[in-house]
């Protein structure tokens, strides 16, 4: 065997930059026999025009090598938390078990979103024709399908003790409140490449999503929640890197051309309206179920919406770029944005797969501190009527089905931007019908694209059409129930998973194993 | 005349609360003088008006070994700002600063 002599020096490790250009430059190729529109028939319908793609620049130039062996990491860390958490019976050490109930709403419609995620970033990963697009939206797609499996595992282990959490995936094609994570999603990816990147990479990483792991997370590990807190800044480990390719993307889409900034800035409008119309489950995670709070909606909002969403837009104006339209209706709702939806789900809290209650004296002390000039004027009657009529053995609940905004799919309880004691209606007649909307931001979105939003699949309307029984499900039979035949459909079990939280199977439970009140004192 | 100063936009980071980002935000506080530390539970959160510089070399004086910047992205929760990277630092910055 010839071995080398002379031991050879190992060659000097390549920058980071020449690392990442070896990666990302020369990869792709021109195609031959077919037209390379052919091949990326989807990334010019759109109208954004690209001229160099090499300009796409991947500001944490990560590298494969690099890639595996953190993300390596980052697995290793997090099932060794979750390993200790099982085997420590963690579930038992939180706050209380309405605690529970924000893991019951991320699990069926966050986690999902995740999965989505994945799909949506395999997909523009096929349709972007720039190779370091690609590579970007390939580690993503990889990270999405990561969340989405360590938060199931993670969360499995507190769907042996607690209700609600069984059947994520049948609930979130069914249930009503969660086709409005859904149907945002779908909106999404039913755009095209550019579109999707803009609306999940820009306008929901990088905008909005600051709002859901940074206090939400930090508000579950204030209540003792190792095993959540781990996934969650797990999850957020990559996010930081997604929202910086969110920004990269649409700093590259705006400089490629300038006649691609009205169409980036109309994106911008509109999914900055979805997101945050979504982020309303987020609002009253924050204010009504964490037990132990850290940080008010409106604080929140505050801080990573007008201030770091602020500077973000005031760094975009040199192209061209404004606040997305009605930034200033979401500021003038963030002092009523929780206590309106907290308020519907205790409505139809019989109907949802997680529990609601009024607030404890202390919590309703803390919502008047933080929301001085609207919780004890407009909010702490309601709640303290309806404590009374829970006293006298009449727990409230509406037994009616809500009206849907044919857009945004919450249901239309958000008030006017200037007068909070006036539900907010909009309604357009499009084709002889007339649809309905919660407000201007949801309404402009479907008159710029109705052939879109008239398709949409609103639970409620599904309903009353029928089409929410199980198969076989004859709705003329004698004694027939609808509602419970619904609750079927979704895959709740019913009497369990959703109702009033005092006096529940998770109440009851929580008492029993752990010898501590249901509600925390 | 005197002008009103309005202070910079603030750009920032956020890491994991563990012994690992204990050096980083020690760093991050030695190389940034306006830096702003907030700590929650499980999370620290660092802001800077205008531009924040995370060096590797404070890193590794700090913990006593060789740093590679990429090994942030393991307890990074969060950041905001455009972000410039070398071997040798991370930089947030605003563009209009």
């Amino acid at each position: 065997m010839n071995m080398p002599i002379t031991p050879q020096k190992p060659a000097k490790k390549l920058s980071l930059k020449d690392n990442y250009n070896l990666l990302t430059r020369g990869l792709g190729w021109e195609t031959s026999y077919q037209d390379m529109d052919k091949v990326f028939a989807q990334d010019k319908f759109e109208g954004i025009k690209i001229h160099d793609w090499d300009k796409w620049e991947d500001p944490f130039r990560l590298t494969m090598d690099a890639y595996w062996k953190y993300q390596g990491e980052k697995e290793k860390k997090l099932y060794a938390i979750v390993d200790a958490f099982q085997q420590n019976n963690g579930q038992f050490n939180v706050t209380d078990a309405r605690y529970i109930n924000t893991l019951k709403l991320f699990l069926t419609g966050v986690s999902p979103l995740e999965y989505q995620a994945h799909r949506g970033f395999a997909m523009v990963g096929r349709n972007f024709r720039g190779t370091s697009a690609r590579i970007a939206a390939q580690m993503q797609a990889i990270d999405e399908l990561r969340h989405a499996q360590t938060q199931a595992h993670t969360i499995s282990h507190y769907n042996k003790f607690f209700s609600g959490l069984h059947d994520p995936t049948h609930m979130f094609d069914r249930v009503w409140y969660l086709s409005v994570p859904k149907s945002y999603f779908e909106d999404a990816m039913s755009a095209g490449p550019f579109e999707f990147i803009t609306a999940i990479s820009f306008s929901f990483e990088y905008v909005l999503t600051n709002l859901l792991f940074m206090p939400f997370m930090s508000g579950a590990a204030y209540n003792g929640d190792m095993a959540t807190v781990t996934f969650g800044f797990s999850a957020q480990s990559d996010e930081s890197r997604h929202m910086t390719l969110g920004l990269e993307v649409v700093k590259f889409i705006l400089e490629q051309d300038p006649d691609n900034v009205p169409i980036v800035q109309k994106w911008l409008d509109k999914w900055f309206w979805r997101g945050y119309r979504l982020l309303t489950l987020v609002s009253m995670m924050m204010d009504y179920m964490l037990p132990k709070k850290v940080m008010s909606w409106a604080e929140a909002w505050e801080m990573y919406f007008e201030q770091n969403g602020g500077a973000l837009f005031n760094d975009l104006a040199r192209y061209g770029i404004r606040m997305p339209k009605y930034h200033e209706v979401a500021s003038k709702e963030k002092h009523r944005l929780s206590h309106e939806a907290w308020a519907t789900f205790y409505n139809f809290s019989h109907a949802a797969a997680f529990h609601t209650w009024v607030p404890e004296e202390s919590e309703m002390k803390w919502l008047a501190e933080k929301y001085p000039t609207t919780f004890d004027s407009l909010y702490r009657p309601r709640f303290e009527h309806w404590r009374e009529q829970q006293q006298k053995g009449e727990r409230f609940s509406n037994g009616t089905l809500p009206m849907l905004c044919q857009v945004c799919q919450v249901p239309m309880f958000f008030t006017e931007p200037d007068d909070p004691t006036k539900i907010c209606f909009r309604e357009t007649t499009y084709r002889d019908e007339k649809f309905h909307f919660c407000s201007d931001g949801c309404k402009d979105i479907f008159g710029n694209e109705p052939e879109k939003y008239v398709q949409a699949w609103l639970p409620v309307h599904q309903i009353y059409q029928g089409n929410c029984f199980r198969p076989g499900t004859d709705p003329t039979a004698p004694g027939f129930e609808p509602l419970a035949e619904v609750l079927q459909y979704y895959g709740f079990h019913v009497g369990e998973d959703g109702g009033e939280y005092l006096g529940s199977l998770d109440a009851r439970n929580w008492t029993q194993w752990t010898g501590k009140p249901a509600v925390a004192e | 005349m005197s002008a009103v100063i309005k202070e910079k936009d603030r750009v920032f980071v956020a890491f994991q609360t563990n012994d690992d980002t204990r050096s980083i935000v020690e760093a991050i506080e030695a190389d940034n003088a306006e830096a702003i530390v907030s700590r929650y539970p499980a999370m620290v959160k660092i802001e800077v008006p205008g531009r924040l510089v995370i060096r590797r070399e404070t890193i590794e004086d700090l913990i006593g070994r060789a740093y590679d910047l990429r090994e942030l992205h393991i307890n990074l929760i969060s950041i905001s700002g455009n972000i410039e990277e070398s071997d040798d630092e991370l930089v947030l910055h605003w563009n209009q600063h």
